[in-house]
């Protein structure tokens, strides 16, 4: 087309045979000297020579020109000779592309007349005589993602969207008289995830209205009966079968009967909201409250990485916005299998570890950088169970003023759409993530797959807190997944609503109604309001788009029209209670473990072991990648992931004073996560992980006697009654650990169907996991213990039993073989010791302390030392138990020798074991290790690449 | 009378109430306001005494961090700018808010200059030691006789210049990045984060009013917020580099 313009913006960024792109080549056998990368720049308009030079000098180009900066060309101008093979990469149409749409934006401002824009990539290959098969493994592997991206050998040609004109189509779905057999088609063909007696009951209460559904009226019923939208599984009726085939135990609901009924049964006083809304509200201080969330967002991680993770993080933000709290920090949990996985092993149809990893942390800091909430704790757990199924747990938590966020939409309400516009992209994600997954989904999913766009939910933050201030809404919500049809019909769920879809803005023509209704389009909220002006002129001061689509009725139907055509009349009480429950059944775990192996332990044994543990994946220092996050923002974080005299020692709690209070009080995160006790034994793994979670937190400084729990199950799929049998064990024993602990869950997510499909059929499911997240409050920040220690000389006390357990440790994983013996059994005698331990650090007792975790306590003693720069000569048995056992409510403290009293009478639990020392080693069951081995086991030196 | 704070919002930045909080605390009256009110005339540039821009991705740093941010400043306020600068209002800039103002020209103000990616091309975050240099004469810096400690948080922070000696001949440079026994880092990562020549931390135009700087003073103005609290070394908090900007503008 004569007015599409390309530039190419140089110098090339060089990636030589040492980065990382190029080494990711050499594993897929395709050897290459540089990659040389430049951007490009295709331009819709009708530009003249001139307007051609402000564009490039103006918007692309970096003056001054030097040989260190850039300059840009056009393909028909003299090109600087660059040899080699030319590949360009470039979004998909249609895929968020806010560079593309703010070239767009500047040019207008400069008077060019620009209609479109795209930013691309050119990579420039050496050598140049690459086989065709190299240059595409080169480019499907290495270069781009096809869930979002194109490619092609020499230059891409421009990727716009083509306005295909509207497409007002409803189309009806006949289901009167339909067998079984004809739902499981429709359910099939139209990927609606629907459990069979789901497709009965819609086909029937559709047979009694004596019409057929609208495409929209049947996927939106999809979506909100979706696993994600209704939690099925959570809600099911579920019999527990022995061996034999016989009921041990009926369960009436995993969310009724163990997840609320700990909370319900705690009744904490401090608990505002717990699972009502988009997340949990408790009680910060007299002026304010902390709202907490916590998401999974795996299947999209699995197929782009950036994306996936991008849009986890941007949508339990929205969550937190969603309960009208200011955003003040963000977590990641990230699962993920081994990075140095040999290519043959690779299963097809699924990403590389490495990529996946490298993927999801640039997605993660991108989305948190950008919108200005610090992300400051986190875990990153390596197995070869997640390399088909990576786990990626996004929480973040809120502030708002006590009792701010409204929830009474009255008839009449305006709804208001703020936000993006609604594409093509992000249809079907709520259905996409209930169900497994196969090699072939990357192609038929990929429509639900998102690219975040941070800047418009920052405006959406700003937009939403002036809204709140001002009262100017009675309700509000996010758009997650199933977009409008979510949202609107959550909202509508009492009142009913009228929505005309013609007055919500879309990306660009050509949607049908139904996926204008469906569509996901991130960074969106809706609120109710009695006056819609002063909303709109509020986002259109942050430069944020807003959109009134309708009102709230108060008729009890939901009502969608598309101009003069109805696309949806539903009755909510169908849509929302209409759902049959469903019957599963689980089969109880098997239990028991096999006696353990005997393991004698000279000291060579006890510091090769330390150091193994101390490099094993899940063990060694992330650091590298929490420098990718921005940790400062608002000013409030006190204790950071990485602490000590480096700043490179591993903290456990970390500790946040929030912008904007008296800063008397501080919120405290600590987080639990085990890759590899629930697959010996779930209800085991869940006490486990509650209490790593409060050790944590106690540690930052956090009262035990305030915690509150967010949970998030990543199971596979329930339907397997062993599957559901575990996660069914995991429920009692969050239950049971919340109330030992006094600690009420106030949200959670589940994430089931995490299953891999293979080309051959076979299942691969994600190990059982469980991330819990406490969060707490500090009223004496000045006194949290340090990360590190602080001094030599001073004592070094244990809380709790020396010998750890070894069932589903990390010893064994360094040992490669499970060498038996039990997993960390429920202990709820661990609540006293964080009693004791929380006592000693607000008498200001604890100058530092460790928890014992992975690696027991000769890896927390060797971090511990490491974050000081100080050694520590511990007095201890050379049993693996003792140096290597993990198990529940166990710390190492660092006391000063003078305050020895005082603490042993606080702590009646605590044992001294030894001391700190200033030569730089740890002592340890007569082994000496040299704070210089412990670095080259447990730093991490990579610099981290990805995109920025 | 205290003296007022503009500081523009633009869409992406992030780190508007962080530098009002510093305003605050050294006694200013800061007010973050959209573009679009100062664009539409609803409040204006002449009513602050002193100008600062804030950090963030501002236009999700789309075509280069700052680029347009720089624009809107240039294009939209060029002349206000300017008069704010002859009429003596401090102005400072900071992250991206020094990656705009250098993409206005303001600063350095007399030499080609571009504040490029990090030379291991990764956003970072971390703290780092900055002193101040004796040769310049800019209000902002006088009372930074010890090093400050604050953390830097870009990926695009590279000063790097068409001709550095002649900035740093005219005292331009205005912070360096220190090692942790307060001697210039020399290109020594972390301590220079991004590998800017001549451990180039902020600069100053040739009045000496216009401060810009990567690193983020005002995540430092509390203790609590230093990552060496109770441990030797916590010290530099950064509280005077604001005071003595609101103090210029009395």
């Amino acid at each position: 087309m004569t007015n599409d313009h390309t530039f190419i913006v140089g110098p090339p960024r060089r990636h030589s045979s040492s980065s990382p792109l190029v080494a990711t080549a050499a594993s897929f056998g395709v050897a290459i000297d540089e990659l040389g990368e430049l951007r490009i720049a295709h331009v819709r308009g009708d530009l003249d020579e001139h307007q051609i030079s402000v564009l490039g000098d103006a918007l692309l180009a970096d003056a001054p020109e030097s040989d260190e900066v850039g300059k840009w060309w056009t393909p028909a101008q003299d090109q600087p000779a660059h040899a080699g093979t030319v590949i360009e990469t470039g979004l998909r149409p249609g895929v968020t592309d806010r560079e593309g749409a703010e070239l767009v934006r500047a040019a207008t401002e400069l008077g060019l007349p620009v209609d479109a824009a795209t930013i691309g990539t050119r990579w420039i290959v050496t050598p140049s005589d690459l086989s065709d098969e190299d240059l595409a493994t080169l480019a499907r592997r290495v270069l781009h993602n096809e869930v979002i991206e194109r490619w092609h050998t020499g230059s891409l040609a421009p990727g716009f969207v083509d306005d295909a004109g509207a497409d007002d189509h409803v189309a009806t779905i006949a289901l009167e008289g339909l067998d079984d057999a004809q739902l499981a088609e429709l359910n099939g063909r139209r990927r609606l995830g629907l459990d069979p007696e789901e497709m009965v009951a819609i086909r029937d209460h559709f047979t009694e209205l004596g019409r057929a559904p609208t495409d929209a009226e049947l996927e939106t019923l999809a979506q909100t009966w979706s696993e994600h939208c209704a939690h099925k599984t959570f809600r099911a009726h579920i019999d527990v079968v022995d061996g034999a085939g016989a009921v041990v135990d009926q369960v009436d609901g995993l969310l009724k009967s163990y997840l609320r009924a700990a909370t319900d049964e705690i009744d904490a006083p401090w608990v505002r909201s717990a699972f009502v809304d988009n997340a949990g509200i408790v009680e910060f201080d007299a002026d304010h409250d902390i709202a907490l969330k916590a998401e999974t967002h795996n299947h999209p991680s699995a197929l782009e990485p950036f994306g996936g993770a991008n849009t986890g993080v941007g949508g339990v933000v929205r969550d937190i916005l969603g309960v009208s709290a200011k955003p003040i920090a963000v977590s990641d949990i990230l699962c993920f299998g081994p990075t140095d996985l040999p290519v043959a092993e690779l299963p097809e149809g699924v990403l590389h570890p490495h990529r996946i990893r490298d993927g999801v942390i640039a997605g993660v800091g991108d989305y948190g950088n950008k919108i200005g909430v610090p992300n400051i704790a986190g875990a990153i757990v390596h197995d070869d169970a997640y390399t088909t199924t990576p786990l990626v747990f996004a929480g973040c938590i809120g502030i708002l003023p006590t009792g701010s966020n409204p929830t009474n939409a009255q008839p009449g309400d305006a709804i208001v759409v703020l936000g993006g516009a609604v594409g093509r992209d992000g249809v079907g994600g709520a259905t996409f993530s209930s169900q497994t997954m196969q090699a072939e989904t990357a192609e038929v999913a990929g429509s639900s797959v998102q690219i975040g766009d941070p800047i418009v939910e920052k405006g959406l933050i700003d937009v939403v807190l002036a809204a709140r201030d001002a009262q100017l809404y009675t309700a509000i919500t996010d758009c997650g997944a199933g977009g409008l049809s979510s949202s609107v019909g959550e909202m509508a769920e009492t009142l009913g609503a009228d929505v005309d879809l013609q007055l919500v803005p879309r990306k660009y023509q050509g949607l049908a109604p139904w996926e204008v209704w469906l569509s996901e389009a991130q960074e969106r909220m809706v609120v109710a309001a009695p006056d819609p002006e002063p909303v709109v002129e509020l986002a259109r001061r942050w430069s944020v788009g807003a959109s009134v689509i309708g009102r709230f009725t108060g008729e009890g139907r939901l009502v969608v029209r598309n101009g003069d055509d109805t696309v949806i009349d539903l009755d909510c009480g169908f849509l929302h209670d209409g759902r049959p429950r469903r019957h599963m059944t689980a089969m109880a775990p098997a239990t028991g473990r096999p006696e353990r192996t005997s393991l004698d332990l000279d000291a060579d044994q006890v510091g090769a072991l330390t150091l193994q543990l101390l490099a094993h994946p899940s063990i060694r220092s992330n650091e590298s990648v929490l420098r990718t996050y921005d940790h400062e923002i608002q000013g409030g974080t006190v204790v950071r992931p990485y602490g000590g005299i480096e700043c490179d020692g591993p903290a456990d709690g970390t500790t946040t004073i929030p912008q904007g209070t008296s800063g008397d009080r501080a919120m405290v995160i600590g987080i639990g996560v085990n890759a590899v006790i629930g697959r010996h034994d779930a209800e085991a793994m869940a006490w486990h992980v509650v209490d790593e979670a409060v050790r944590n937190s106690v540690i930052g400084g956090a009262d035990p006697n305030q915690l509150s729990l967010l949970d998030n199950f990543a199971w596979g799929n329930p339907t397997d009654p062993e599957t559901l049998g575990s996660l069914v064990a995991a429920c009692r024993g969050c239950h049971d650990a919340a109330l030992a602990f006094g600690a009420p869950f106030v949200s959670g997510k589940d994430s089931l169907y995490n299953v891999f499909v293979g080309p051959d059929g076979t299942p691969d499911p994600v190990a059982p996991t469980l991330v819990l997240t406490a969060v707490g409050l500090c009223s004496h920040p000045e006194l949290v213990p340090l990360t590190g220690v602080v001094d030599a000389g001073d004592d070094v006390w244990f809380i709790g039993p020396i010998d750890g357990w070894l069932g589903g440790s990390h010893l064994d994983e360094v040992l490669g073989a499970d060498h038996g013996g039990a997993v960390p059994m429920p202990d709820a005698g661990a609540v006293a010791r964080h009693h004791e331990m929380a006592a000693a650090i607000a008498a200001g007792l604890v100058r530092s302390a460790h928890d014992p975790s992975e690696g027991g306590i000769a890896v927390a003693a060797a971090e511990w030392a490491h974050a000081g720069r100080l050694g520590v000569d511990l007095d201890v048995l050379a049993t693996p138990e003792v140096l290597f056992g993990e198990g529940s409510g166990r710390y190492l403290v660092e006391v000063a020798p003078g305050d020895a009293e005082r603490f042993a009478a606080l702590a009646p639990s605590a044992t001294r074991i030894g001391s700190t020392i200033a030569d730089p080693e740890v002592r340890l069951a007569g082994a000496t290790i040299t704070l210089d081995e412990v670095y080259a086991a447990y730093v991490d030196a990579d610099a981290t690449g990805g995109r920025s | 009378m205290t003296p007022k704070v503009l500081i523009p919002v633009a869409l992406g930045t992030n780190r508007d109430h962080d530098l009002a909080e510093a305003f605050a605390l050294a006694g200013a009256e800061p007010h973050a306001v959209p573009l679009t009110a100062l664009r539409s005339g609803e409040v204006s540039m002449a009513d602050f005494q002193i100008l600062a821009v804030p950090g963030g991705f501002s236009y999700g740093d789309a075509l280069g961090a700052g680029r347009l941010f720089g624009l809107d400043l240039a294009g939209w306020f060029g002349d206000e700018l300017h008069a704010a600068v002859e009429r003596g209002v401090p102005v400072i800039g900071i992250c991206n808010g020094f990656q705009a103002l250098v993409r206005t020209g303001l600063l350095p103000g007399d030499v080609p200059s571009v504040l490029t990616e990090n030379e291991r091309a990764t956003f970072e975050c971390r703290w780092v030691t900055l002193g101040a240099e004796p040769a310049n004469e800019s209000a902002w810096l006088r009372d930074l006789s010890e090093p400050i400690r604050c953390p830097i948080a870009h990926g695009e922070g590279r000063f790097m210049s068409s001709d550095l000696a002649a900035v740093e001949a005219r005292g331009g440079v205005a912070l360096h990045y220190l090692d942790a026994d307060g001697q210039r880092a020399h290109g020594a990562y972390p301590a220079n984060p991004n590998g800017s020549p001549g451990d180039v931390a902020g600069v100053t135009d040739a009045s000496g009013l216009v401060l810009g700087l990567m690193p983020h003073p005002e995540n430092h103005v509390r203790d609590h917020q230093d990552p060496l609290r109770g441990r030797p070394g916590a010290s530099g908090n950064a509280l005077p580099l604001f005071r003595a900007g609101v103090a210029a503008a009395g």
